[in-house]
C-alpha cells in the first residue's frame, strides 16, 4: 500500500499535535471538576474560560454568548428545537433549505410532526439559495431562518449577510450550521447578523465530542439538557474540560493561520479541479466555483458509480467520499445533488475531496493519475458508457 | 465491509466485456437505483460457451456479475437456470445485507439474457420467466 492521502477533511480532520498537546493536562494533572472549589479545578475553569474567549474571539461574539455542547449536531438541535419552542407563542413557521445537513433537516421533519411548518427554500444549480424566495416566504408567524453557512457536500457558501439582513428586516432569528465554515473562512456574527452558529471542533483539527453554539444575547433559548448549572444554567453537564481546550486551541490556531492556508487552499483546491477537467472527460464540478469552501472539490464522473470509484481509490491508498446511494444505505443519492438538479444517474458517480493545510501538489498529481486509470477502467466496464459511445456514433 | 472474494473480484473481474454476435443479451436494474448489469451469452446446442458481462454500480454489483457469470460458463441451459442469487452471494462468501439486491440483480441479468436468446430462437425455457422491467425499484426484503 501505498502512503496514505487523506482527502475527507469535510467528514474528519487529524487533531493538530498543538491542540493535542494543550489538551494533555486536563485529563491527568487538572483533571479537577470545575464548579468545584479547590485549585486543581480552578485551573479546569480558568481553562474553560480561556477556550471561550479564544472561541468567540474568533466569531466577533461575547465570551457569554458561546455555549459548549458536544459538537454540530446537538448544537443543531438546541438552536433549532429551542427557538421552536421558545417562540412558538409568536409562530410555528420556520424557514430552510433543502440542501441542509441531516442534523438540521431530521430536526425540521421532526418539528413538522409536532405541528410545525417547515418551508424548504430551493436551490439553483450551484447550490445556492434565492434570496427573493427566502423573503417571499416569510410571513408573520416565521420565527426562524436556518439556512447553512457552507455545504458539507458541493462545498457552496451561502450569501449569509445578506440573509442576516433580510432576517433582521423581518425581525427573524437566523440561525446558521457552520460546522463546515468555522476556522475555514472569516466569520462576524454582527456584521452577518447571526443570532446563532452551530459549528464542531473536529472539523478544524480539534477534538470530537465538541462543539459550541453561539446563541446573541437577547435571544431566549430554553435548555436543552437539564441538570446542573453549567454553561450558564443552559446546559447542564459536566464540561468536557479537554475537548473544551482543544476546541479554544484548534479554533486559535485556525484563525491565526486562515489567511495563509485559505491561500494555499485556494490554489490547490482549483489546481486539482483544473487538473481533473483537463485529464478526464464527461465531468461536472458540483457546487459554485468561487463561492466555495477552499477546501472543497466535487465532481460528478458520468457512466460510473461512486461506490466502486471509492473502493478503487482505496487500494491505491486514497481517502474520499462520495453522495452515491450505495454509501447512503439508501436507493436515492444524496439529497444535496438532487437539489441542484442533477438526474441519479449521475448523482451515482459522485466524488467528494476535501483537502487539508497538509495536502500537496505532489499528492494531487498522483490523485488525479490514479482517478483517470480508475475512471477509464470502471467506464470500460459500464453499460452506460457502451450505450453513449454507439448513440455518439449514429 | 466486503469479504476477500468480493473484492477479488471486483479488482479482477472474470468475463468483463461484450460478446459482439451474442446468442442472447439482457440488460437489468436502472441507472435510478445505481444498479444495471447487462450480460451477454453465446450459446452453442445448450451450451454456454461464453459469457460477458458489462455492470454500472457498487462493489458488489460488479463482483456478483463476476460471479454470476463465472457459475454459468461452459454449463447447460438447464444448469445455469439452477444459479441462483444465493449460490451468488455463497460463492462470494457473503454480501452486506444492503448489498444482497445486487446478487438478485446478477441472476435476473443472466435470466434476462436467456429470456433474449428463448426469444430470437422461438424456444421456451422450463422455469424461466419474462425479466422484470425494473428490478432495481423492488423492495427488497433485508436478509443475509
Amino acid at each position: 500500500m501505498n502512503e496514505i492521502i487523506y482527502l475527507d477533511n469535510a467528514a474528519t480532520t487529524q487533531l493538530d499535535k498543538a491542540v493535542f498537546e494543550e489538551m494533555q493536562p486536563y485529563f491527568v494533572d487538572y483533571y479537577g471538576n470545575p464548579s468545584s472549589v479547590y485549585s486543581i479545578a480552578s485551573e479546569s475553569k480558568k481553562a474553560i474560560n480561556l477556550a471561550r474567549e479564544r472561541v468567540s474571539g474568533a466569531i466577533g461574539a461575547l465570551d457569554r454568548e458561546i455555549y459548549f455542547t458536544n459538537g454540530g449536531t446537538e448544537s443543531d438541535n438546541w438552536a433549532i428545537k429551542g427557538i421552536a419552542e421558545s417562540y412558538k407563542e409568536k409562530g410555528k413557521h420556520i424557514i430552510t433549505s433543502k440542501i441542509e445537513h441531516h442534523a438540521v433537516l431530521h430536526t425540521c421533519e421532526y418539528l413538522e410532526k409536532q405541528g410545525y411548518e417547515i418551508t424548504y427554500l430551493n436551490v439553483d444549480e450551484d447550490g445556492l439559495v434565492d434570496l427573493n424566495e427566502l423573503e417571499k416566504s416569510i410571513r408573520k408567524d416565521t420565527i426562524l431562518i436556518t439556512i447553512m453557512f457552507a455545504n458539507n457536500e458541493i462545498g457552496t457558501i451561502q450569501p449569509i449577510k445578506e440573509i442576516g439582513e433580510i432576517a433582521k428586516r423581518h425581525d427573524v432569528i437566523f440561525h446558521t450550521d457552520a460546522v463546515q465554515a468555522f476556522g475555514h473562512v472569516p466569520i462576524d456574527v454582527n456584521e452577518m447578523n447571526i443570532d446563532l452558529l452551530s459549528a464542531s471542533g473536529h472539523k478544524v483539527n480539534g477534538p470530537k465530542g465538541v462543539g459550541f453554539l453561539y446563541v446573541r444575547k437577547n435571544i431566549k433559548l430554553k435548555a436543552f439538557i437539564h441538570g446542573g448549572a453549567q454553561e450558564r444554567q443552559r446546559r447542564a453537564g459536566t464540561e468536557n474540560v479537554p475537548g473544551i481546550v482543544g476546541l479554544g486551541a484548534a479554533a486559535k490556531i485556525a484563525y491565526e493561520q486562515l489567511e495563509e492556508r485559505t491561500k494555499y487552499l485556494i490554489e490547490n483546491r482549483d489546481y486539482l479541479i483544473d487538473q481533473i477537467e483537463k485529464n478526464i472527460d464527461y465531468v461536472r464540478l458540483n457546487g459554485h466555483r468561487t463561492k466555495r469552501l477552499p477546501n472543497n472539490v466535487n465532481f460528478c464522473f458520468r457512466f460510473i458509480e461512486g461506490e466502486s470509484l471509492l473502493i478503487s481509490l482505496d487500494m491505491e491508498g486514497i481517502c474520499a467520499s462520495s453522495g452515491s446511494a450505495c454509501t447512503s444505505g439508501s436507493l436515492d443519492p444524496s439529497h444535496v445533488l438532487l437539489a441542484i438538479g442533477l438526474p441519479h444517474e449521475i448523482a451515482h458517480g459522485s466524488l467528494r475531496m476535501t483537502l487539508s493545510h497538509s495536502t500537496t501538489k505532489e499528492q494531487l498529481d498522483f490523485v488525479v493519475k490514479q482517478l483517470k486509470d480508475i475512471v477509464n477502467r470502471l467506464r470500460n466496464m459500464s453499460p452506460l458508457y457502451e450505450d453513449f459511445l454507439k448513440n455518439q456514433n449514429k | 465491509m466486503y469479504t476477500e472474494k468480493v473484492m477479488d473480484h471486483f479488482k479482477n473481474p472474470r468475463n468483463m466485456g461484450e460478446i459482439e454476435d451474442a446468442s442472447g443479451v439482457g440488460t437489468v436494474g436502472n441507472a435510478k437505483c445505481g444498479d444495471i448489469m447487462r450480460v451477454f451469452l453465446k450459446i452453442e446446442g445448450d451450451v454456454i460457451e461464453d459469457v460477458k458481462f458489462k455492470t454500472f454500480g457498487c462493489g458488489a454489483a460488479v463482483a456478483t456479475s463476476s460471479m454470476a457469470t463465472e457459475l454459468v460458463k461452459g454449463k447447460t441451459i438447464k444448469e445455469a437456470m439452477l444459479v441462483t442469487n444465493k449460490a451468488v452471494m455463497e460463492a462470494l462468501d457473503g454480501l452486506p445485507p444492503v448489498k444482497v439486491h445486487c446478487s438478485l440483480l446478477a441472476e435476473e441479468a443472466i435470466h434476462a439474457a436467456l429470456w433474449d436468446y428463448a426469444k430470437k430462437n422461438g424456444i421456451v425455457i422450463d422455469g424461466l420467466e419474462e425479466p422484470k422491467e425494473d428490478i432495481g425499484e423492488e423492495e427488497i426484503p433485508e436478509e443475509e
